[in-house]
């Protein structure tokens, strides 16, 4: 408070004593004929009793039970499936751990650090083994980064647009500080051999889930996490370890860690083969796509929302990443792309992390359609749908990060369309 | 103890905190695991080359009823397809407007269904198929499309030698155009 608003007061209070005084009784406040301190009728009854007790692991309210991953999981195999991050009902970029998408092959195993080995061997001068209460004596990085599922957003491919909430169409991405031992560290004392070009990691679930990566990344910025935002690892993120590559496609990102092999060529496993490889229009496919390239979403205004107001001034607010860099800029159409207006980037704007951007937005009950484009600092620039198709065909599956479309109507319903 | 003399054993301990301090790196940790290298359940990536496989064999005719009893469950009769993908047909199908991708349309290497197969099916009990079965129905899924024939045995010599229908089928992005 300032001097000048504290001896406002005083000079206030005064007055009205005075006042109080001079005219008597009949005119006192409507406050100060209340006798008993109890307000049954006007304080709300969490002001009129304790708390409730304190927990040893905080829960969201109870008010925010909607708030959740959505599940799409194989019937016959419950454990293979994904669960979406609810993009569109949270704010600011950290992902809370309960809430970071899943795909699981083969369901969350529940993994006694106690009996977990890391194997790295292969073409080194000495194969090693590492457990979990070792690892957590090495020194330590934290690295804040998105991790996105190459098939994420890949209803985008189908020639009707799904009507699915932001998150559940979108929402296999998920950004987290993720903090451990840089595996360069593994690496160098288990010596490597110059023969070594690939590492084939293998994460210890009923899956056994195995892929081929280029050592050149993982002598680079890889980490072999145990922490997520502060806590140890989700087993749904791969409890007691997983490796983290910021800005390479998901499934590299192998959870449950076990072993590192170091090889010459790639094992040509099946989830790099079969799987998370896109196939073109001519039946040739597209194979080692590791970067995941740049991509926005608006979380809001988004489908299954509804304007209020009308008219009515509405921060349109989203996220933006690219597995190549910072992003530099992202635009903002609420004409279908006719025109862009830049958006304001928060800080912090991180090197292949979320960045949330908004842009106030004064809508007068038009037909509106809302749009964001991203652009990353190597100068990549979101694509439009058609130029996205044109350039990969519809059957790629995979690395789906065209520019989604949310049209608003007169009456301020919002659905998802396919604007370009 | 004088005060100075006091101050003076501080600050040689103070100094040598630091000295150690700073010098500290880390401890290097892992331990020499050339015997878990040499173990069967370490060495469960199979190569293109062949390298990996395990002895064992098995014929198509063998892994058409192990396929009906632990697979078509949710592959289908016949590996068609059902609540999981389809294993068999389509070969060619890639390049049309309606492609399929099926272990025989679409698989680069014969190598990855066994590695598959092993480590992962039947996903309700993995690991519970021995390498005779595994062989027997990778030649019961190569010989739907006549990739593989009756009454041969596939085993560690012959499945490598297998060339899938669309083994140039794939183009590396990395590191050209990562
Ligand atoms: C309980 C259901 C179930 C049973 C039984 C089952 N599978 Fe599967 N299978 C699946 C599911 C689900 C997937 C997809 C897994 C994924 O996406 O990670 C799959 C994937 C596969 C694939 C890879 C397909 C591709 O194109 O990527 C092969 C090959 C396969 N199964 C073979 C078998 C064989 C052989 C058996 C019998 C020994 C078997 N499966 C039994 C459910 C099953």
């Amino acid at each position: 408070m300032t001097d000048s608003t504290s001896t406002n007061r005083r000079q206030f209070l005064k007055q009205a004593s005075l006042g109080g005084v001079l005219a008597g009784a009949m005119s006192l406040p409507v406050w100060a004929s209340q006798t008993q301190a109890q307000f049954p009728d006007t304080l709300p009854e969490w002001m009129r009793k304790p708390g409730d007790n304190f927990s040893n692991y905080g829960q969201p309210s109870p008010y925010e039970q909607q708030v959740i991953r959505w599940i799409s999981a194989n019937p016959d195999a419950p454990g293979n499936g994904v669960s979406w991050t609810p993009l569109h009902d949270l704010q600011g970029t950290i992902t809370p751990n309960g809430l970071h998408y899943e795909r699981h092959h083969n369901g969350v195993p529940q993994i006694d650090p106690a009996q977990h080995l890391l194997l790295v061997d292969g073409l080194v001068q000495q194969p090693l083994s590492f457990d979990i209460s070792s690892l957590l004596r090495y020194p330590m990085v934290s690295r804040t980064c998105f991790i996105e599922c190459g098939g994420n957003s890949n209803s985008g491919w189908k020639n009707n647009p799904i009507q699915s909430k932001a998150g559940y169409a979108h929402g296999l991405v998920s950004n987290a500080e993720w903090t451990g031992v840089p595996v360069k560290l593994l690496l160098e004392e288990a010596g490597i051999k110059s023969a070594a070009k690939w590492i084939i990691a293998e994460g210890a679930d009923a899956a056994a889930l195995n892929v081929s990566i280029p050592l050149e990344k993982l002598l680079d910025d890889a980490i072999l996490a145990l922490y997520q935002n502060g806590e140890r690892l989700r087993p749904e993120n791969g409890y007691p370890l997983r490796l983290v590559l910021p800005g390479w496609e998901g499934i590299l990102n192998v959870k449950w860690l076990r072993q590192l092999r170091l090889v010459e060529q790639p094992a040509m496993t099946r989830d790099e083969t079969a799987q998370y490889t896109e196939l073109q229009a001519d039946g040739s496919a597209r194979q080692f796509t590791f970067v995941m390239d740049v991509k926005s979403l608006i979380t809001s205004p988004s489908l299954g929302m509804v304007l209020p107001d009308n008219p009515g001034i509405y921060q349109v607010s989203g996220l933006a990443w690219s597995g190549r860099g910072k992003i530099t800029r992202v635009e903002i159409s609420a004409d279908g792309g006719q025109t862009w207006l830049d958006a304001k980037l928060h800080d912090p704007v991180l090197d292949r992390a979320f960045t949330r951007f908004s842009l106030p937005w004064h809508w007068q009950g038009q037909y509106a359609i809302l749009q964001s484009r991203a652009s990353d600092e190597t100068g990549a620039v979101q694509p439009s749908r058609s130029a996205l198709i044109e350039q990969r065909g519809h059957h790629g599956f995979f690395h789906y990060n065209a520019i989604i479309s949310w049209e608003i109507t007169e009456s301020g319903d919002i659905n998802h369309v396919y604007a370009d | 103890m004088s005060t100075l003399i006091k101050t003076i054993v501080i600050s040689i301990c103070v100094f040598y905190t630091l000295i150690s301090l700073a010098e500290s790196d880390y401890q290097k940790l892992g331990k020499k695991a050339d015997h878990l290298s040499q173990q069967a359940h370490w060495n469960l990536t199979i190569l293109p080359s062949g390298e990996h496989l395990p002895k064992g064999s098995g014929t198509a005719a063998q892994g058409a009823k192990l396929f009906a009893l632990k697979c078509a469950g949710c592959h289908g009769s016949e590996a068609i397809g059902a609540s999981a993908e389809p294993l068999v047909g389509e070969v060619g199908s890639l390049s049309s407007d309606y492609p399929e991708k099926t272990v025989n349309s679409y698989w680069r290497n014969p190598t990855t269904l066994f590695d598959y197969i092993r480590r992962a099916m039947p996903i309700n009990a993995p690991f519970s198929l021995t390498h005779d079965q595994i062989y027997a129905l990778c030649a019961y899924i190569f010989n739907k499309d006549d990739i593989f024939l009756d009454n041969v045995e596939l085993n560690q010599d012959t499945l490598p030698k297998i060339t899938m229908p669309n083994h140039s089928g794939f183009v590396a992005i990395y590191p050209s155009q990562n």
